[in-house]
């Protein structure tokens, strides 16, 4: 291994570890009784200081079954409007020719530029207006108009690298414009879907702004949400706390597990051919 | 009409009329006419950008025209989609569907036409046997070889019987050898099929040598439509007299043509011979290729240029020789000032 190499490895193990130390003390932390997290967080949990109070605790609060349902929900529902809305809007400005073409790309594009949180007072009067608050459709809503720039950012120039012959073959042999996207493109795309689903599946997951805001009530709570309940203004359940944010991982991680695979192939098309 | 006029004069199998296309502002195609008759082999031959694909893909119905009309079989295709045309097309980069099999991928547009099982597995034998695909039918593209997945995407121009075969460019994509190959397959196959065959290509030698007519296009316009020969013998104008031969024609303008009565005078290099007698030009030779049939002399002429002269065999002649050269007698093309022929 040349010197170039292990440098950076070096600097690629200090990232990873400075990325993973804080998830590492929530779970070893959640695993520890009360008195040993605040006298020694830095330590593994030993036969002396090993708990389990705080997965009781929030397993025995009884929402929180709810809020993993909600969460699940809106994420995978998200998820699949942000997909099926994004490829379709980015096969269309791939490959039609028609007036708008450029300026609708442009304006899909202010999209990431401009956050979404600025217009929060706005959905808001917009979701009381038409009577959504406290839904989960709320939030799917703006989870997906808020995921759709970056999608069809992304999924647009994979959709142009598809090459036009194929397209072509598929008229000739009779297949529709539907079954074109559908059944040539789509497979085609499969690493970019991948890539777009991780990254927006995240922030979704993770997000507190738009539950709280939008969504605060007991049966629409999300688990980031209904982790907060035990934070109070005074007395803090660290266990339980801890425990609910452990919990709150594993689902992510096994989704990202499921797209991991095409992710890595989606982020390095193109780079290396 | 009796069988024998019908034999005498083939009918039409595909007719543009007026065709032209615009992008925007850009004329890509201006008043296309042209009739192409049922069992020929017409080759469409130009530089890049000069609206040979275009045209094709109009034809295929890929891509709509924005003025003049078309007729496949004497029907009107103006609108109709590419699948209701009664056409096969094949594409340079095989476009094979990645994730079927061959057969998949051949019996693909018969399944959507409803055609019967039986049929289908008859006509995609019948096809595999004729370009040796039967043992591959169950691979997928990716395990093909060039040739191969070439053979496919003709596979599966023949399943379909169309009317009017169309070829984009199919042989750019394999090497020099394969292609070779691949040029005598698809004459073979035109042979046997007798199918009207629309070829695309920027190659003059594909076209040459698979052409029952050549249609000559630059700047969207046709410069030249005829049998390979006529072309080669009396090209139209100044460019196809360039883009039809090779090497290219040599082309000697000011006063030599002059004298002539032509604005630009054009002889090709298997025209001129080399004499050590009474010489039209004089000039040293700049560079030599020698491909053992023949040899091809670059020759800086004090008069007229440089010409390319083509000697049969080898020569001795050398780089720095000095040769007088002559035109064979009625071998000299006159062209006037706009660049068409002169009678």
């Amino acid at each position: 291994m040349s010197r170039r190499t292990i440098a950076a490895h070096a600097a690629l193990i200090a990232y990873t570890a400075v990325a993973l130390l804080p998830v590492l003390f929530i779970v070893m932390n959640s695993l520890k009784s009360r008195r040993a997290i605040f006298a020694t967080p830095l330590a593994l949990p030993g036969p002396g200081t090993f708990d389990l109070v705080g997965y009781t605790t929030v397993l025995a609060s009884g929402g929180f079954g709810t809020y993993f349902t909600n969460s699940l929900i809106v994420t995978l529902l998200s998820l699949a409007g942000i997909l099926a809305f994004g490829s379709m809007a980015a096969f269309a400005l791939a490959e039609y020719r028609f007036r708008l073409n450029t300026l609708t790309g442009l304006y899909l594009m202010l999209g990431i530029m401009i956050p979404i949180r600025l217009g929060t007072v706005g959905i808001l009067e917009l979701m009381v207006g038409s009577h959504l608050v406290n839904t989960l459709t709320a939030l799917i809503l703006v989870y997906i108009a808020s995921g759709l720039p970056i999608a069809v950012f992304v999924l647009t120039e994979f959709m142009r690298t598809i090459s036009d012959d194929l397209k072509n073959a598929g008229r000739v042999d009779g297949l529709s414009e539907y079954e074109i996207f559908y059944w040539l493109a789509l497979p085609l795309v499969r690493p970019a879907l991948s890539t777009v689903a991780v990254f927006t599946m995240i922030p979704i997951w993770n997000d507190l702004w738009f539950p709280l805001i939008l969504a605060p009530g007991d049966s629409t709570r999300t688990v980031t949400l209904g982790a907060q309940q035990f934070i109070g203004q005074y007395v803090t359940n660290w266990n339980a706390v801890l425990a609910a944010l452990s919990l709150s991982i594993l689902p992510v991680v096994v989704l990202y597990l499921l797209f991991s695979k095409n992710l890595i192939r989606g982020i390095t098309a193109g780079a290396v051919k | 009409m009796t069988r024998n006029e019908a034999a005498s004069v083939p009918p039409i199998a595909l007719e543009l009329i007026g065709i032209t296309k615009q992008f925007g502002r850009t004329d890509v195609l201006t008043g296309i006419d042209l009739a192409v008759d049922e069992g020929d082999f017409v080759v469409f031959v130009g530089p890049s950008g000069c609206g040979k694909s275009t045209l094709l893909r109009i034809i295929a119905g890929l891509e709509d025209q924005t003025a003049g009309n078309l007729r496949i079989a004497g029907a009107s295709a103006d609108g109709v989609p590419p699948a209701k045309r009664g056409i096969g097309m094949v594409f340079q980069s095989y476009a094979l569907y990645p994730h079927l099999d061959v057969a998949g991928n051949m019996s693909l547009a018969l399944k959507r036409e409803g055609i019967p099982r039986d049929e289908i597995a008859r006509r995609l034998n019948a096809a595999a046997e004729m370009l040796e695909l039967a043992p591959l039918l169950k691979r997928k593209p990716s395990a093909l070889s060039g040739g191969q997945r070439q053979r496919v995407a003709i596979g599966r121009a023949i399943v379909r019987q169309p009317k009017l075969f169309l070829f984009d460019e199919p042989l750019s994509n394999l090497d020099a050898a394969l292609r070779v190959n691949t040029r005598i397959e698809i004459a073979n196959l035109h042979r046997v099929l007798g199918t009207t065959m629309i070829y695309v290509t920027h190659d003059q030698t594909e076209a040459m040598t698979l052409a029952d007519k050549i249609v000559v296009l630059y700047e969207g316009k046709i410069q030249q439509a005829g049998r390979p020969i006529d072309l080669y013998d009396t090209p139209a104008n100044v460019f196809v007299a360039g883009f039809i031969g090779s090497p290219k024609m040599n082309f000697v303008g000011g006063d030599e043509a002059r004298r002539a009565g032509a604005a630009m005078l054009g002889v090709r290099p298997e025209h001129l011979s080399i004499t050590t007698g009474d010489a039209r030009w004089t000039g040293v030779v700049r560079h030599a290729e020698r491909l053992g049939s023949d040899t091809f002399l670059y020759v800086q002429t004090q008069t007229a240029g440089e010409l390319t002269v083509r000697v049969v065999g080898k020569t001795e002649l050398g780089v720095g020789d000095s040769v007088g050269l002559v035109p064979l007698p009625g071998m000299l093309h006159r062209f006037d000032d706009r660049g068409v022929r002169l009678p």
